[in-house]
């Protein structure tokens, strides 16, 4: 929320980056979903959703969608060759078994241990965890995609989350409008800035202690 | 195929809709395939509607959106408890889960599959390691296996479990269609009923056995689906572009 376009797929272009050849990946709703358009097509990757695809596609130009052909957002997808239909047990045996080698999703609050938060806010609004749990404990990398403050301007990446959990130490790097930082033995690393953003802002817009990297890019 | 003898089932199982919906009843444990209301059965859904069926305790992966699927079921009041993992696109659900008309129970996804299956598979319940260090694990009982700690998560089984299919036969053995497989097998083992709604039935015979996903040993009844009667969620986004 309150992103533009352009600043949402700066971050979906980051992301991207980190999937790498033949790998297994579950992408969430939201910007986590533009990371699709970046992922070069002849990477072999393997795209897993909830609902029970592997392999999946993009889009399916208008007019050919089918209802019975979704991602776990409800929107038409297609295939890729390989590809294969299965229930939901299979879906999560997949997840649980450690075979998704990236998860990319979004959240409320991650802190410097890693720690997210991104399926409740009490008494106000209370969505569920859908996969969330399952993607965040049992992947072997967790990337989140967020604003780096919520709507008033506070830190989202902070000391301690205040929010029930989604996983604990489960987060390896966070990537949101203003930066690129590592998750690493229990600290922040800050790896790049986002254009047009300075060290200074990422510090200063940070809740947790962040740690400067070595060579500290910006990423275009 | 291989050779099939012509001897057969002696039951058939399909019924009407209407002889469909006397099997349900206020107060009952109902389980709904479908993920976001994809796979979801329209015409079992409508009928329960229609016939007044009310206090239901629902299990389904979610409430899909509220005027698809289950989430049907919640913006007519008939559920007043529910178990499911996501229930963020039916703000409805939300409404009455804040105001107490629904009591909500969230469990994680994979673990609710899991449950279901477990249920259908006649097991008393799984281990689970999967929510330990969040609210998930509060007030459940745990056990140590090979110096593992897990979770004991009882299996979840339903008065009655309504599916869709994309054809069955005769004797109920069930294939689906691609996305529209998700909870639907898992859901049609865990009944006490398990009623399919179909889109194309055919005579016991007709299917490849080495293709049939569920049983027809798991599904009592089976009944001629109608197709979907709501729009979907891109459609409505496409009709106002």
């Amino acid at each position: 929320m309150g992103l533009g376009t352009e600043t949402r797929h700066q971050i979906a272009r980051r992301a991207a980056l980190e999937i790498q050849r033949g790998m297994i990946v579950n992408l969430g709703i939201g910007i986590p979903t533009l990371v699709a358009d970046y992922i070069p097509g002849n990477y072999g990757v393997m795209l897993h959703t909830e609902n029970g695809i592997l392999g999946m596609g993009g889009s399916p130009p208008p007019g050919k969608e089918d209802g019975n052909l979704s991602n776990a957002g409800g929107y038409p997808v297609t295939l890729i060759a390989g590809a294969s239909y299965f229930d939901s047990a299979t879906a999560f045996g997949i997840i649980r078994r450690g075979l998704l080698d990236i998860t990319v999703l979004g959240a409320l609050e991650v802190s410097e241990q890693g720690d997210i938060a991104n399926w409740i806010v009490p008494g106000k609004r209370v969505p569920g965890m859908g996969g969330a749990i399952d993607l965040a404990q049992k992947s072997k990398k967790v990337i989140v995609l967020m604003n780096h403050t919520d709507k008033e301007g506070n830190p989202k990446i902070v000391k301690e989350c205040k929010l029930p959990l989604t996983v604990k130490k489960g987060a390896h790097m966070i990537i949101t409008e203003k930066a690129v930082i590592d998750i690493a033995d229990e600290k922040l690393v800050l790896r790049e800035v986002m254009h047009p953003h300075s060290i200074e802002e990422v510090v200063e817009s940070t809740g947790a202690a962040l740690e400067i990297g070595n060579q500290v890019v910006s990423f275009q | 195929m291989v050779s099939q003898s012509k001897q057969g089932p002696l039951k058939i199982k399909q019924l009407s809709l209407e002889e469909a919906a006397s099997h349900f009843f206020d107060g009952m444990t109902l389980m709904v395939g479908g993920f976001g209301g994809v796979g979801a059965p329209p015409g079992l859904i409508n009928v329960m509607i229609d016939k007044q069926i009310k206090d239901i305790y629902m299990i389904s992966n979610d409430t899909g959106f509220p005027w698809i699927g289950p989430g049907k079921l919640i913006t007519e009041k008939r559920v007043s408890r529910l178990i499911a993992s996501h229930i963020g696109s039916n703000p409805e659900a939300g409404k009455q889960m804040q105001n107490g008309e629904l009591a909500v129970e969230f469990i994680p996804q994979g673990t609710l599959a899991e449950k279901i299956r477990a249920g259908g598979m006649g097991l008393g319940g799984i281990l689970v390691d999967v929510g330990f260090g969040t609210i998930v694990e509060k007030g459940k009982q745990t056990v140590e296996v090979e110096e593992k700690t897990f979770m004991v998560e009882p299996a979840l089984t339903a008065d009655v479990s309504i599916v869709y299919a994309k054809q069955a036969d005769t004797y109920g053995n069930l294939i689906y269609d691609k996305s529209a497989r998700n909870t639907n097998p898992l859901v049609a083992m865990a009944g006490n009923i398990t009623i399919a709604e179909v889109e194309e039935i055919v005579p016991a015979g007709q299917l490849d056995p080495e293709c049939v996903v569920t049983p027809g040993v798991f599904v009592d009844y089976i009944v001629q689906s109608k197709g979907v009667d709501w729009k979907w969620v891109w459609e409505l986004k496409q009709d106002t572009k």
